[in-house]
């Protein structure tokens, strides 16, 4: 059983003159512990797609089974609950809380669920102490670099042990030298079983993926995996990708 | 647990937001302020009054009724009953003969005069003929001596006993009893001092008195004034008869013809504590008026800097939202942020109201009382879920895709 099955999604929206749609039939499956790379120009639906496999939003038509069970036409709270347990999110912007330290931004997902104050500490201690801020939880956003809060948000995603990590252009609002620390950051991830979806428009970020979903004007125009890349570990400065095809 | 951990974090977070616009809660809550401030000063002075005035009542005597030609607090034109015959003291005494419900009775009559001790004077002093009875009915304490006799009741001697007023006055260092004091051109030997009693509805002085028996008064004081008759019943559960009683005695004393109606008026503390209750609902009525209107705009105010707070923080919804956060969660995150600037509201309001409360205190038994205290909060915090909840159910049901686009 496949960890995301699309079937013949379609996201329409409906605008005062027409209608938009974003996707139009879309159907993949992902198997857990994938690291795929979704891929397009501008305006070709992914976010869309994004904002459905992360249950913020329910197809116009089509089926989404996640772990086996039809999210679809889930109401409100129910697709919340779901986000909880089931998603982490990593945007472009970061999206953490401006007035909370790192240590509480990664306990939020876990207030949501419920887990004791002392529990949850602990666990975003260790958590933080995964992506390396161990030495930084009591600092808030403004007080850390941008490399910093993505791993902050990495932490929080991760927190709650999801299924997926969504990341939204991870890297978009990074130089180079630091998206490629988070890059890796995903890569260590990704070789410990994680699964792992990314929305990116840069080449060089979805070749870290093993699996690339090209998508066009809301269709998969291509589905491939990721052929390895002849002197890519020399890119990583001592931290060697996992091998794809292990 | 959920919900408990979604609470504490919503405190959290009101607590936090609070801090953040310390300003703007301020004047946000003025409406509140003002809102408590007067509810709990209403409540206070009412309280206070109706301390004072049950104080003062008490001395009225729940089983004493007051037989005059004049009804208490009536309906009836004033012109109409100025004409009712006087009662005359032989009526009185046949009345007081005759009635067989009375565990005491007395007879009283009054005028305000110059009382004189050698070269001190008092005017408008209180000089009243009573019985011997009268200390009963009114619940009389002698400090010292002791009070009128039936023998000097009966046979109109010139003996009086004094209030604490008039014994302080006259007497600051040496003992009344055995004085004279002189009323008029008549000597009257002091032979009792009451205790201190107080005031009358805050107005006039209990103390400021000298009783004499009425017979003496009659004669002396007065040519043939109207008397009135007080009469303590044996027992509560025998009022009913007791008036009964009393109305056909004095029908009959009166002569009136069946048919007719009475002349005369059987009173009791009901009918003040009935008149004051009126009174008092009024004041209360309006007071509430006053709250509910300033509680009102100030609420609106809540309202409207909530809807902005909302606003603000669409960013931060969707943020949550995308985390798990419920509809619940999100809603109980805002009603508490707008609960909590109203509490504040309202123990700042408390906070002036307090010592104000203070000063009344010198006026009139006025004490900040726990339950009102709680009133109040209860209220703010009231209102601050009510004016909140429009804005927060806006945030609760926010789309999580549109809310993370904000900016
Ligand atoms: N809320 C919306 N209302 C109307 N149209 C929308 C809405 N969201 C997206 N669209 C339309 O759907 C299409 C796909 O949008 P989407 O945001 O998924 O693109 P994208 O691939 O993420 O682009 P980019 O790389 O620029 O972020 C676009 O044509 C967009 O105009
Ligand atoms: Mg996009």
């Amino acid at each position: 059983m496949p960890l995301i099955r699309l079937q013949d999604i379609w996201r329409s929206y409906q605008m005062a003159a027409e209608t938009v749609h974003a996707l139009r039939g879309v159907s993949l499956s992902i198997e857990r512990g994938e690291y795929v790379a979704i891929m397009g120009p501008s305006g070709s639906g992914k976010s869309t797609m994004m904002n459905l496999l992360g249950c913020l939003d329910t197809p116009t038509s089509g089926t989404y089974e996640l772990n086996g069970t039809d999210v679809s036409h889930r109401d409100d709270n129910e697709l919340a609950e779901i986000r909880n347990r089931e998603i982490g999110f990593v945007f472009q912007t970061f999206n953490l809380l401006a007035r909370a330290t790192a240590l509480r931004n990664v306990e939020l997902p876990m207030v949501y669920a419920g887990v004791s104050p002392d529990e949850r500490r602990e666990k975003a201690l260790v958590a933080l102490a995964a992506v390396g801020l161990a030495d930084r939880v009591d600092h808030r956003p403004n007080e850390l670099s941008g490399g910093q809060r993505q791993r902050v948000a990495v932490a929080r995603a991760l927190v709650n042990s999801p299924s997926i990590l969504l990341a939204d252009e991870p890297t978009g609002n990074l130089d180079s030298k630091t998206g490629v620390e988070i890059l890796a950051l995903f890569d260590e991830l990704a070789s410990k079983g994680n699964t792992i979806i990314v929305v990116t428009h840069e080449e060089k970020v979805a070749l870290h993926s093993r699996r690339i979903v090209r998508i066009l004007d809301g269709n998969i125009a291509s589905d491939e995996q990721v052929r390895r890349v002849e002197g890519r570990e020399s890119r990583f400065e001592g931290k060697p990708a996992p091998d794809p095809s292990a | 647990m959920n919900f408990l951990s979604e609470l504490r974090e919503g405190l959290f977070i009101a607590w936090d937001s609070l801090r953040a616009n310390k300003l703007r809660s301020a004047l946000t809550t003025l409406g509140i302020v003002i809102g408590i401030v007067t509810v709990t000063l209403m409540g206070t002075a009412l309280a206070g009054l109706n301390a004072a005035f049950l104080k003062s009542i008490s001395a009225i005597g729940t089983d004493v009724f007051f037989v005059a030609p004049w009804q208490w607090f009536s309906d009836e034109p004033w012109w109409k009953m100025r004409n009712r015959r006087p009662i005359l003291l032989a009526d009185a005494r046949a009345l007081v003969r005759q009635t067989t419900f009375a565990r005491a009775t007395t007879i009283d009559a009054s005028r305000r005069m110059t009382v004189r001790y050698r070269d001190l004077s008092a005017t408008s002093v209180n000089v009243s003929g009573t019985t011997e009875g009268g200390a009963e009915v009114g619940g009389l304490v002698l400090k010292e001596g002791r009070f009128l006799s039936a023998a000097e009741v009966e046979g109109a001697r010139p003996v009086c006993v004094i209030g604490a007023d008039i014994a302080a006055n006259f007497f600051p260092y040496e003992s009344p009893l055995g004085k004279h004091l002189r009323v008029e051109d008549q000597n009257l030997e002091i032979i009792g001092v009451l205790e201190k009693r107080g005031s009358f509805l805050g107005m006039a002085s209990l103390d400021n008195e000298v009783m004499l028996p009425v017979t003496k008064f009659v004669s002396d004081f007065s040519f043939r004034p109207p008397v009135m008759i007080r009469v303590k019943v044996r027992d509560l559960k025998e009022m009913d008869e007791a008036r009964e009683e009393i109305r056909g005695i004095m029908r009959k004393i009166r002569h009136l013809a069946p048919g007719v109606p009475d002349d005369f008026a059987i009173n009791e503390q009901a009918a003040f504590i009935q008149t004051f209750d009126r009174m008092n609902s009024v004041v209360a009525g309006a007071g509430l008026f006053i709250t509910s209107l300033s509680l009102f705009v100030g609420g609106i105010g809540i309202m409207n800097i909530m809807f902005v707070t909302v606003a603000e923080r669409t960013r931060e919804i969707g943020i949550r939202k995308a985390i798990g956060a419920k509809r619940r969660a999100i809603l109980t995150q805002f009603l508490l942020e707008s609960a909590l600037i109203c509490l504040l509201g309202g123990l700042l309001g408390l906070a002036f109201a307090y010592p104000i409360t203070l000063v009344m205190d010198r006026f009139m038994p006025a004490a900040l009382s726990a339950s009102l205290v709680g009133i109040a909060l209860l209220v703010s915090v009231a209102t601050g879920v009510i004016a909140g909840f429009l804005p927060a159910w806006r945030a609760a049901k926010m789309n999580p895709v549109d809310a993370l686009r904000a900016e």
